[in-house]
């Protein structure tokens, strides 16, 4: 499904991805950890297609096409969806207005009708429920004013209605009680299937007990320097990072 | 000065003394007096130049260098009102063509003992007294050319009286057409207002335009709120690629009474509007919201004045502006705090975004007080659309147009929603949502 080869991309000519290779099967829920700072966002952001960051080598392919060829709203519309690390505050416009434009302009690139007003309502209630997000929140402006956990669940909730076939969420659990986590956990669990996939970058082995991936990365300083089973993260957990920094030290010593 | 400014002034000169020539016995009136009074200032005034610090960046040149019909007749009939349609609502409805008053296509549906609506010609034969009491009492004829010039010249506009202790339900809105199909056409409505003690009332000014040759609105609407009085005032410009309008809106705040004013401008070759608004009382509140979205080669000056004369009330200002391509925006705010003006509250904000490289915004916040227990704050911002924001929108699959397309609606919502007539308020969404859609 998605296939990075050799990735380095950089930002105001400083490179913060060194040489990403990973490979997503459909179906897959790939855990990424790594101390602050090693650039998991970086990495979620140039898959959502950020601008700002150039990309200087390698290829991102998904299904089959070039990645890096489509804009960010050609991915979205792909399916891929990036749930923020910060979510953006958006004055003016509501929740419920962004969403209905989301989903009509990706039924557009794909060739379908815009959704009637009845029924995308009715869809929105139904995924509202599924993520306890509180009507009244989606009559808001986007994010404005909203609670740390209000945004992120306003995240999970978008997911739920866009269902991506890769979902990439950024440090989603940081800032939940836990109670919202485990909401927040279920909606990503309602929507793994077979051929949907999922990027959960954490810090948080606490998470992974709800989502329970199929791998788990350590990136650092730019490059995945680590890949294992969960128990890869009860491991970091336990003993930090100051271990895979030794490693990976040793190594650019011999 | 160009030979053609002077023809101009000339011309208006001329006219001015033709026009008393004939007048008979009126000449002696109390109302021609402050006409001629204004008359002379605007002899001595003369148009203003860029070295004039009020004009710095405004020129009028190109305004003042062509010759207009001032004398046009009523031109307009029903079936013109189509390109000019608006959302209904139950108001009361006033058409003036090229600044005369229209009755066959005006509606008031308010009855007399809420509110008199009139035009002011007929205001002024039937109730000379009163109309005089309001007219030339607020404004200044000897610091701005084109307010003088519109005192010399006032021949008929609109008169609203409403009583004290009334609440005035239907809006009223007055509709400003300018006839330019066969000719530049100029006018010069004078709109007098008088709110009486603790009544209510909300009205528009909308200035359109047809035909494509040029048209030249200079208007000066006084506007007396009483006591306890509550004032919603809405200025609507969406007029032609030829058109220069230059108007001048000034308010008398009377002791607790509420003041909202919002000028809107959409379109137009060139647009001056100054707000004016002395608050003569204790417990006051004024609010001035401003949108303009100029594009092309527009040009949008907004001139506002905040002056607390008395302790203890509150101004608050919110001026937003969208530039395209080579457009131009100027916002000059001030806020004067006299000496007895003590425990004044004054806010004013003025945020831009600026689309182009070519569009340029000129502002200026100017502050001047002279009491010590204020609190003022003001802040103006030019900057782009926010990229954060346009790649959020972005990553959930909506174009960049159309992402920028909503933020842009949204930035202009904050003052359009402040407008608390129905059918205006549908009208400029609508027209702002066309505009976004034309790129
Ligand atoms: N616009 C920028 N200009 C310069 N450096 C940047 C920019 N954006 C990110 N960086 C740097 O890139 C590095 C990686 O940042 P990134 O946000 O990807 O880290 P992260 O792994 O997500 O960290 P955290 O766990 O704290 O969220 C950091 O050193 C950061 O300072
Ligand atoms: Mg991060």
């Amino acid at each position: 499904m998605l296939s990075i080869n050799g990735l380095r991309a950089s930002i105001d000519g400083k490179e913060i991805l060194k040489g990403i290779n990973l490979e997503i099967k459909p179906g897959e829920v790939h855990a990424i950890m790594g101390p602050n700072g090693s650039g998991k966002s970086t990495l979620a952001s140039v898959l959502a297609g950020r601008e700002e960051y150039e990309v200087t080598a390698g290829t991102v392919t998904f299904d089959g096409k070039d990645l890096l060829e489509l804009a960010a709203e050609q991915r979205a519309a792909e399916g891929i969806f990036l749930a923020f690390q910060y979510p953006v505050e958006i004055p003016g416009v509501t929740t419920i207005n962004f969403l209905k434009t989301a989903v009509n302009e990706i039924r557009k690139y794909n060739g379908e009708e815009p959704l009637d007003a009845a029924r995308f309502l009715k869809m929105v209630r139904e995924k509202a429920k599924l993520v306890s997000m509180n009507d009244s929140l989606l009559k808001r402006a986007l994010n404005e004013g909203f609670s740390g956990g209000e945004k992120k669940r306003n995240e999970i909730f978008q997911m739920a209605v866009l269902e991506p076939k890769l979902a990439i969420l950024d440090e989603t659990d940081s800032g939940l009680d836990i109670d919202a986590l485990r909401i927040v956990a279920e909606g990503v669990n309602s929507l793994r299937s077979p051929e949907r996939s999922a990027i959960v970058v954490t810090h948080y082995q606490r998470l992974l007990d709800y989502i329970v991936p199929d791998f788990v990365h350590v990136l650092y300083k730019g490059r995945i320097v680590k890949s294992g089973g969960k128990e890869l993260a009860f491991e970091l957990e336990e003993k930090g990072y100051d271990w895979i920094k030794a490693e990976v030290e040793a190594q650019e010593v011999n | 000065m160009s030979t053609e400014t002077i023809d101009l002034r000339t011309k208006l000169i001329t006219d001015f003394h033709a026009r008393e020539s004939v007048m008979n016995g009126e000449a002696k009136s109390a109302f021609h007096q402050k006409k001629r009074a204004a008359f002379t200032q605007f002899e001595t005034l003369g148009f203003p130049t860029p070295k004039n610090e009020e004009w710095k960046y405004s020129n009028v040149r190109d305004l003042i260098s062509a010759s207009y019909n001032f004398n046009t007749s009523d031109t307009l009939s029903a079936e013109d009102l189509i390109d000019l349609k608006m959302p209904e609502q139950a108001a009361n409805i006033l058409y003036f063509v090229n600044g005369h008053y229209n009755p066959a296509l005006s509606t008031v549906v308010s009855s007399t003992d809420q509110i008199i609506i009139d035009s002011l010609q007929n205001a002024y034969k039937n109730n000379p007294d009163l109309v005089n009491s309001y007219f030339d009492e607020l404004v200044k004829n000897d610091s701005d050319a084109f307010t003088s010039l519109n005192t010399a010249f006032a021949h008929d506009g609109v008169f609203i009286y409403v009583p004290n202790n009334q609440t005035v339900e239907h809006p009223v809105i007055l509709r400003f057409v300018s006839d330019a199909r066969v000719e530049n056409v100029a006018s010069q409505p004078r709109n007098i207002i008088a709110v009486g003690k603790n009544a209510h009332v909300k009205i528009a000014e909308a200035f359109r335009t047809i035909g494509d040759e040029r048209s030249f609105t200079n208007v000066v609407t006084e506007i007396n709120v009483g006591e306890e009085a509550g004032v919603e005032y809405y200025k609507v410009q969406n007029e032609s690629e030829n058109a220069y309008h230059i108007g001048t809106t000034q308010v008398r705040m009377l002791e607790k009474s509420h003041f909202y004013a919002a000028t809107v401008t959409l379109n137009g070759k060139f647009t001056r509007n100054n707000l004016n608004i002395v608050i003569d009382g204790e417990h006051c509140e004024a609010h001035m919201y401003g949108l303009y979205f100029p594009d092309g080669t527009q040009h949008v000056d907004n001139h506002t004045v905040a002056d607390h004369s008395k302790p203890n009330s509150e101004s608050n200002e919110l001026y937003k502006g969208i530039l395209r391509d080579k457009s131009k925006g100027v916002f000059n705010g001030k806020i004067f705090v006299r000496p007895d003006a003590q425990k004044t509250n004054a806010f004013q904000s003025c945020k831009n975004i600026v689309l182009s490289n070519d569009a340029t915004m000129y502002t200026k916040p100017q502050l001047e007080i002279f009491a010590d227990d204020v609190k003022c704050s003001h802040g103006t911002t030019t900057g782009q659309i926010d990229e954060e924001a346009l790649f959020y929108m972005r990553s959930r699959g909506i174009s960049k147009a159309e992402a920028m397309s909503l933020l842009m609606f949204a930035f202009c919502a904050d003052v359009v929603s402040q407008i608390k007539i129905d059918s205006i308020r549908e009208y400029l969404e609508n027209v702002i949502a066309e505009k976004l859609s034309r790129k």
